[in-house]
């Protein structure tokens, strides 16, 4: 494996893999947070990773946006094996992160948030190209934010996770990670998140969406990967695959209130077959100690 | 550059007749020198006080002092005022630096004391030429933060608990440098004590370089909002940018006037300006001041975009400790002595006290390199006022720290009123 500074250029084909995950592995002292968890995104291809709190999906994008290195495992983008150590080495390979905490800076205004670490003519800052670049970028997510020469805290939750999203776009990548964009907004400005998702696939991009909400991830997901407990534990495609066998999946019970629960409501309304995932036994009422890794 | 996404824009957005930063119908439309004015006065009722307090603070300071002792605004008292200020202002400018990422140096008046030895020793004692001497009691400054630097950022000791041994370990270098001697003189007659003692810009030059600074200040201005007009953002008004060159013209210019009927403007007062400016340009119109900035407001997420966090640091920690080590060399040439007490006593605890009163945050992330300035010009205007008044240094320290009290106290106001008014 050798360190990476560049993606080769060219075009990607539409269903190409662009990033490719084998056995990767991370364990924070006794914890194994990730265990042999494989994963792919193709080009055009939005793939929502779920799982319960301490499933690993944190960690998994910490890996790939290279905030941790991960102990073993190989990742390759477009086909070539790949390193990455840090998070300027995900950012020259064309993979963008916006990560649940944003990560924004909240005594620095919108554009200087924006281009922060890629900032243009930085000797002598291109502050009018930075701050009409940045007003694209927000119209074209229909943000609302009133003006860009603010300082990020003061504005609202929804806001700044647009200020994220529009600034993992900056820097053209390939493949864009969403660490729970949805949690923190209304209404509308879920709608307008996952509007967004459906045009960065229709751009052609790998999209990895991190979520909890069944709902968004039936909304936009082609295709959908259980973690459970740092483990792989299915992937479902999207069209044919029932929310229930999902939930299964996650929780690792093929019986439970929830699962229950579903097709009850769902039997008043119209007959459906009952479920049957074919998931793996859960380990009994004993859960191992397990934390939501940062 | 072009974004996955701008496909979808095309169609939907004509071009707009309001420019593009405008166009959102909350926003409080600000026009012409009027809505600029507006625009400052809602700042400051929103708590982002930025210099003001410190130049209102500055006003009273000379009002009370001048109604005490009518020499204090003397054209005399206040050249000597300006170069007495220069040394630890050219401290306090690094620490500046060091506080925008969230650290400290406590050490910066043991690094001065020991660069003020380093010279006078390599000078007088081993009679090296000046610029040697001057060379290597800058770099031992450039070597003490890169050792910080190296510290903090691989063993991730405390930047406090760094320069606390620093203080102490450099005050002993210092004593040892001196050993057996005490006090070395620089000699009257060396290009050091000219430059720091006897040296002013000529009158003419200090006008051309004033109006300099207004024809600087009103091209630059026209330039950006022309460009900005042109890129279909809003645009100072015409009018705003001349009105301000214009202030500027002639309270710079009233103040080096009145200066002039004395000695005139030191050169290492110049000097001291102008590495201010320079500081300043760097802190507001290049990527390494936003990076400063980053690291002190969210050091995870300046890390995560991909900045050299520990770079950030380094560099912060070098600049600091070097502008110590400049500070050293001035005032042993201000003095024309260096001795074992150069550095010691109140210069430490003035320098962090200029940078904070100027309206640095102690916790990162907030700050200009005129609170170096400003804040150096409050505390040697109370010591100078203090000694017309024949005072001696008891009052002056009191007198200090009431006034370091009362700087924390207004900007820990002023943040509350930020976060009520959303301005972080």
């Amino acid at each position: 494996m050798t360190a990476t500074a560049t993606a080769g250029p060219g075009a990607v084909a539409a269903g190409e893999v662009v990033l490719d995950l084998r056995g990767i592995s991370k364990s924070f002292g006794a914890v194994a947070a990730l265990t042999d968890v494989d994963l792919d995104v193709r080009a055009g291809e939005v793939v929502a990773v779920v799982g319960d709190n301490g499933a690993g999906k944190s960690t998994l994008v910490k890996v790939l946006s290279g905030v941790h290195a991960a102990d073993r495992g190989e990742i390759a983008f477009r086909g070539r094996p790949v390193r990455i150590g840090s998070p300027a080495d995900a950012r020259d390979l064309g993979i963008a992160t916006v990560f649940q905490d944003l990560a924004l800076c909240e005594n620095l205004n919108v554009v200087q948030n924006l281009f922060l670490g890629a900032e243009l003519r930085g000797l002598r800052l291109d502050e009018v190209q930075m701050e009409v670049r940045s007003w694209e970028l927000l119209r074209q997510l229909s943000a609302k934010i009133p003006t860009v020469r603010i300082p990020v805290a003061s504005l609202s939750g929804g806001q700044r996770q647009t200020v994220a999203i529009a600034r993992s776009l900056l820097g053209d990548p390939e493949v864009v990670i969403l660490d729970e964009p949805t949690a923190a907004l209304g209404v509308a400005q879920t709608a307008e998140v996952l509007n967004l998702v459906d045009r960065l696939r229709e751009n052609g991009l790998g999209v990895i969406m991190i979520s909890h909400n069944m709902e968004d991830v039936q909304a936009v997901a082609d295709r959908v990967a259980v973690l459970r407990l740092g483990r792989n534990n299915g992937t479902f495609d999207v069209g044919s695959t029932t929310v229930e066998e999902v939930i299964a999946a996650i929780t690792g019970a093929t019986d439970n209130a929830v699962t229950r629960r579903t097709p009850r409501r769902r039997d008043r309304g119209r007959p459906d077959p009952a479920p049957d995932p074919g998931s793996d036994p859960a380990p009994g009422d004993t859960h191992p100690p397990e934390e939501e890794t940062r | 550059m072009s974004t996955p996404t701008e496909t979808h824009t095309g169609a939907a957005t004509p071009v707009p007749a309001v420019p593009a930063d405008r166009q959102d119908e909350r926003l409080v439309q600000a026009v012409g020198l009027g809505g600029a004015v507006r625009q400052f006065l809602d700042r400051l009722r929103g708590g982002d006080l930025g210099v003001v307090p410190v130049v209102a603070g500055l006003v009273v300071i000379a009002v009370v002092l001048q109604v005490l002792n009518p020499v204090f605004l003397s054209s005399t008292n206040l050249v000597n005022l300006l170069l007495e200020s220069v040394p630890v202002g050219m401290i306090a400018l690094g620490i500046v630096l060091v506080l925008l990422v969230g650290q400290i140096d406590l050490s910066v008046g043991s690094v001065s004391g020991l660069s003020a030895a380093t010279l006078a020793v390599l000078f007088v004692d081993q009679g090296q030429p000046a610029i040697v001497a001057l060379l290597a009691a800058v770099l031992s400054g450039t070597a003490i933060g890169l050792f910080y630097g190296f510290v903090f950022t691989r063993f991730g000791i405390p930047s406090f608990v760094i320069s606390l041994a620093g203080l102490l370990g450099f005050l002993g270098l210092q004593l040892y440098v001196l050993r057996g001697i005490g006090s070395i003189n620089l000699p009257f007659d060396s290009q050091l004590v000219y430059f720091a003692q006897l040296a002013f810009l000529p009158a003419w030059l200090s006008y051309v370089l004033v109006v300099a600074v207004a024809a600087g200040l009103l091209l630059t201005g026209l330039g950006r909002s022309r460009a900005r007009r042109a890129a279909g953002l809003s645009g100072a008004s015409t009018t705003f940018v001349l009105v301000r060159s214009a202030l500027v013209l002639v309270v710079l210019g009233g103040a080096v006037a009145y200066l002039n009927t004395a000695r005139g403007i030191g050169w290492m007062v110049a000097l001291f300006v102008g590495l201010v400016s320079v500081v300043h340009y760097v802190l507001t119109r290049t990527k390494y001041g936003t990076y400063l900035f980053a690291v002190g407001g969210n050091v995870e997420a300046a890390r995560r975009a991909g900045i050299d966090v520990r770079r950030v640091y380094v560099g912060a920690f070098v600049a600091c400790s070097t502008l110590a080590a400049v500070g050293g060399v001035l005032a042993a040439s201000r003095l024309a002595a260096a001795n074992q007490s150069t550095g010691t006593g109140d210069v430490n605890l003035n320098a962090i006290a200029a940078a904070v009163i100027g309206g640095t945050s102690l916790f990162g992330g907030r700050g200009t390199a005129f609170a170096a300035l400003l804040g150096i010009l409050v505390i040697q205007s109370i010591s100078s006022g203090l000694t017309l008044l024949n005072l001696d240094s008891s009052f002056r320290f009191m007198v200090t720290g009431a006034v370091l009290l009362l700087a924390v106290g207004v900007d820990s106001v002023a943040r509350a009123s930020r976060a009520s008014h959303g301005r972080g």
